[in-house]
């Protein structure tokens, strides 16, 4: 009996070795996940705003001109660092959706009270499902969306300065003309 | 010169290493008394060579030695030398070059403290030593050479991040990893023990001091990096549940288990294949916690690096040395005997329930840290689980957890009757009922947290209080029976009373603190928790290699906070110094944010409750396990 027992422990951290493995086999690095909705349109949406009066925010907004859209929180440490950089763009004309995820209100004010508020809008994903659609990972998430609602780009993590400087702007320049 | 003899020696530490594995491990199984000895100097050998590569280190810092690589990318020539040295560790190559100084520090001193111990015993548990520093150095010098030229050689280096510029992060990684790494030599006594397919009470003896001396420099350590990201990061908390948090924290509940389990194993006679798997699991924490930190399969504000291939070659190591000794277990353990039977209601009994509750809770944390890569790799959906995870599934398993460290101490071991010990309790309780009942209306898990800390306190004092027999002998002979109690039954007594005065202070942190985030220009008044500060000033002000904002903020009493805002040109970053009064009924810390216009700041001020019991908590529970290592130290002296 306590022999077949004493293999439990081996076979458990096989399992957990192979969940390690799986994504590095699979040359997967995490900032730069593939997003399987790349080159597709974006997935339908319609959250409501942060104020109770303030428009609700949907899939639709985002046709006409390119965008990012930004998956935050308030309890994700990186999104503190990395919305001192989407300020700078922001105040550079670009478009940034903040889509707040799993969060609740009085918590994203005080977040974007403290530390700036850069969105043109703020939708709340409260139960997370549309970041489930968007397939969002780790906070932060970011993407880029054409003016015809296709998504181009999608980071996983904070963006750098030089990654905005030698992406990001790159791209929306293109996207725009 | 000097840089090329600290990579010379670096390459001789891998190859007596080398050695120190195979010699000893060959000997002891043709049974050569000779090949047996060659264990403890190789071992002293080798972190001979260590300390000598890792001064080369230094020593290039120091000099700002920009020929290499590692310093023209985390130095400067402006840096306070302090911060030329502590950035040795504040970078990959550096750190992982400290974790093996470390590992064949603990080598060594098996090698040097050991001499009680059984020399076949020792030798192979220096020989599994020597297995672990060779993998590691292989890894150091093939994909991580902290000694690698830059040529042309820049004129000036980056800098090292302005964050890690700060003595709370000079101390934090030597001593984490004092910790981390201290629980190779628990792993290698188990891989020892099962070799030899024996473990004796005698072999739990020796084995807790080093077990004990692991978890005191994971407190220590853990508590400075918690103190560190609370006054530098600047968001006024000090846990955040982040990964490379969680990879500290994991061990540490691990090396708690296992520090109670070996108790039952030395007194009784019984858990042992448990305390053997859990020395396996403790050490395969610490790995893992290295793999995470390292590899980048988890992004974090802490990884200095993310490199996949140096992921890979770790997530080798920590496959081999994983399967590998739970392999050995499920083939040896079966021989290992218990004999000591006991009852659930007993001493036993209270610390299985400690150990049942700690593994749950580092096996929750384990959850928490890894399952968005699980899900993936065996669903491809993606999801994210924050603070709100931790809170909701880890914190409600340290009840129960918590009523078995009052209760447990009262039991006695084999067998015991539960109403006698909870006889002992009835004050406790009733001081548990009167806080519940006098704070509610608060949010009832926070009020039942700070009445359990309460019940707590008053059950560690009971039980010493019945130990010297206060109050039913004269005060004297009471003082003189606390003279003559054993140093670790103060140990225990001080470590669980610093448990509950840790979670009133975490529990106080959750339900009093408050913040105030608003535009402030100097003159302005805020109202905090009952407290007035006056917004007095903001000057300009020049340090050694950053200039900054000085926010000045006066307390109603006159006392004067300063919080800084710094801009480190060399490194391109800002930073944030927080203004901290620490008082013991909360903490007043401020933080000076960005202009918004002409004398307009943003100001954030938080309220921080009872933070300060956080560390004094921590900090007893260090010196509870101190007083238990030395006590230890003596017994195996004799």
């Amino acid at each position: 009996m306590y022999r077949f027992l004493s293999i439990i422990p081996l076979l458990g951290a096989i399992i957990l070795l192979f969940a390690l493995v799986w994504p590095i086999l699979e040359d997967h690095n995490p900032e730069e996940l593939p997003s399987a909705l790349l080159n597709k349109q974006v997935p339908v949406f319609d959250l409501p705003g942060l104020d109770p009066k303030a428009p609700r925010v949907r899939s639709a907004n985002l046709i006409g001109k390119p965008a990012i859209v930004n998956f935050f929180a308030s309890w994700c440490i990186p999104c503190r660092i990395e919305i001192t950089e989407l300020r700078t763009i922001a105040s550079d004309g670009i478009i940034i959706y903040g889509l707040a995820y799993k969060d609740d209100t009085e918590a994203i004010r005080r977040f974007l009270s403290s530390f700036g508020n850069p969105y043109k809008m703020v939708g709340l994903d409260r139960d997370g499902r549309i970041g489930l659609e968007f397939g969002v990972y780790g906070l932060p998430e970011t993407y880029i969306i054409d003016s015809k609602g296709f998504i181009r780009y999608r980071h996983v993590g904070a963006l750098t300065n030089e990654m905005i400087k030698n992406i990001l702007v790159p791209l929306l320049n293109k996207l725009g003309q | 010169m000097i840089v090329e003899l600290g990579h010379m020696a670096l390459i001789i530490a891998l190859v007596v290493s080398v050695f120190q594995t195979i010699i000893p491990l060959y000997g002891t199984a043709c049974q050569q008394a000779r090949l047996i000895s060659f264990a403890c100097p190789a071992a002293i050998v080798q972190f001979t060579a260590l300390v000598l590569s890792f001064g080369a280190l230094i020593n290039a810092f120091v000099t700002s030695d920009f020929s290499v690589a590692n310093v023209a990318y985390n130095s400067s020539f402006l840096k306070p030398m302090l911060y030329k040295v502590s950035g040795v560790w504040g970078n990959h190559e550096g750190s992982m070059l400290l974790w093996v100084l470390i590992l064949s520090f603990f080598g060594a001193s098996v090698a040097i403290f050991g001499g009680n111990l059984p020399e076949i015993l020792r030798a192979r548990a220096i020989a599994v030593q020597g297995l672990i520093g060779a993998s590691f150095l292989t890894f150091i010098i093939f994909t991580s050479n902290p000694f690698a030229r830059l040529i042309p050689a820049p004129i000036d280096g980056r800098g090292l991040n302005p964050l890690l510029q700060d003595i709370g992060l000079a101390l934090h990684p030597p001593i984490l990893y004092l910790g981390y790494v201290g629980l190779s030599t628990t792993f290698s006594f188990a891989v020892a023990a099962l070799l030899e397919g024996r473990v004796s009470q005698l072999w739990a003896r020796w084995v807790r001091p080093w077990i004990l001396a692991a978890w005191v420099a994971l407190t220590a350590g853990i508590t400075l990096g918690s103190i560190w990201s609370y006054y530098e990061l600047g968001w006024g908390g000090w846990w955040f549940w982040d990964p490379v948090e969680n990879a500290s924290f994991m061990p540490w509940l691990a090396a708690t288990a296992l520090l109670h389990s070996v108790v039952v194993v030395e007194k009784r006679n019984a858990l042992k294949r448990w305390t053997i798997l859990l020395a396996l699991v403790a050490f395969a924490f610490s790995l893992l916690g290295t793999f995470l930190v390292r590899s980048g399969v988890l992004t974090s504000v802490h990884s200095f690096a993310a490199d996949s291939q140096r992921g890979m070659f770790i997530l080798v190591l920590l496959s081999i040395a994983i399967v590998g000794s739970l392999s050995l277990y499920a083939w040896r353990a079966p021989k290992i005997e218990s004999s000591g039977t006991f009852l659930l209601i007993s001493r036993e009994g209270a610390l299985v329930i400690n150990n049942l509750f700690t593994v749950t809770g580092a096996g929750t944390v384990l959850i928490g840290t890894i399952y968005p890569l699980f899900l993936e790799s065996i669903s491809d959906e993606k999801i994210s689980v924050g603070p709100p995870f931790f809170e909701a599934t880890f914190v409600p398993l340290m009840v129960p957890l918590i009523f078995a460290v009052g209760v447990g101490p009262f039991l006695a071991w084999k067998r015991n009757n539960l109403v006698s010990a909870l006889h002992n309790l009835i004050f406790a309780t009733v001081c548990l009922v009167v806080v519940f009942v006098c704070l509610l209306g608060a949010p009832i898990g926070a009020v039942f947290g700070m009445a359990l800390a309460v019940w707590l306190m008053l059950a560690v004092l009971t039980e010493w209080a019945k130990r010297v027999r206060l109050f039913r002998v004269s005060l004297f002979a009471s003082l003189s029976r606390a003279r003559l109690l054993p140093r670790s039954a103060y140990g225990m007594s001080i470590a669980h009373f610093g448990l509950a005065v840790f979670i009133f202070g975490a529990v106080g942190d959750n339900l009093y603190s408050t913040e105030v985030v608003r535009y402030a220009s100097p003159g302005d008044k805020i109202k905090i928790a009952g407290h007035t500060l006056t917004f007095q000033s903001v000057t300009k002000q020049l340090g050694i290699n950053y200039d900054a904002y000085v926010g000045k903020f006066v307390m109603e009493n006159g006392q004067v906070i300063e919080s800084e805002r710094r801009f480190f040109p060399v490194e391109g970053q800002q930073t944030t110094e927080v203004g901290l009064s620490v008082r013991p009924s909360g903490d007043i810390y401020t933080v000076l944010g960005e202009a918004v216009a002409q004398d307009k700041w943003t100001i954030r001020i938080y309220y921080n409750a009872l933070v300060v019991w956080i560390w004094i908590g921590t900090a007893l529970m260090s010196v509870g396990g101190l007083l238990s290592f030395l006590d230890a130290r003596l017994r195996i002296a004799l």
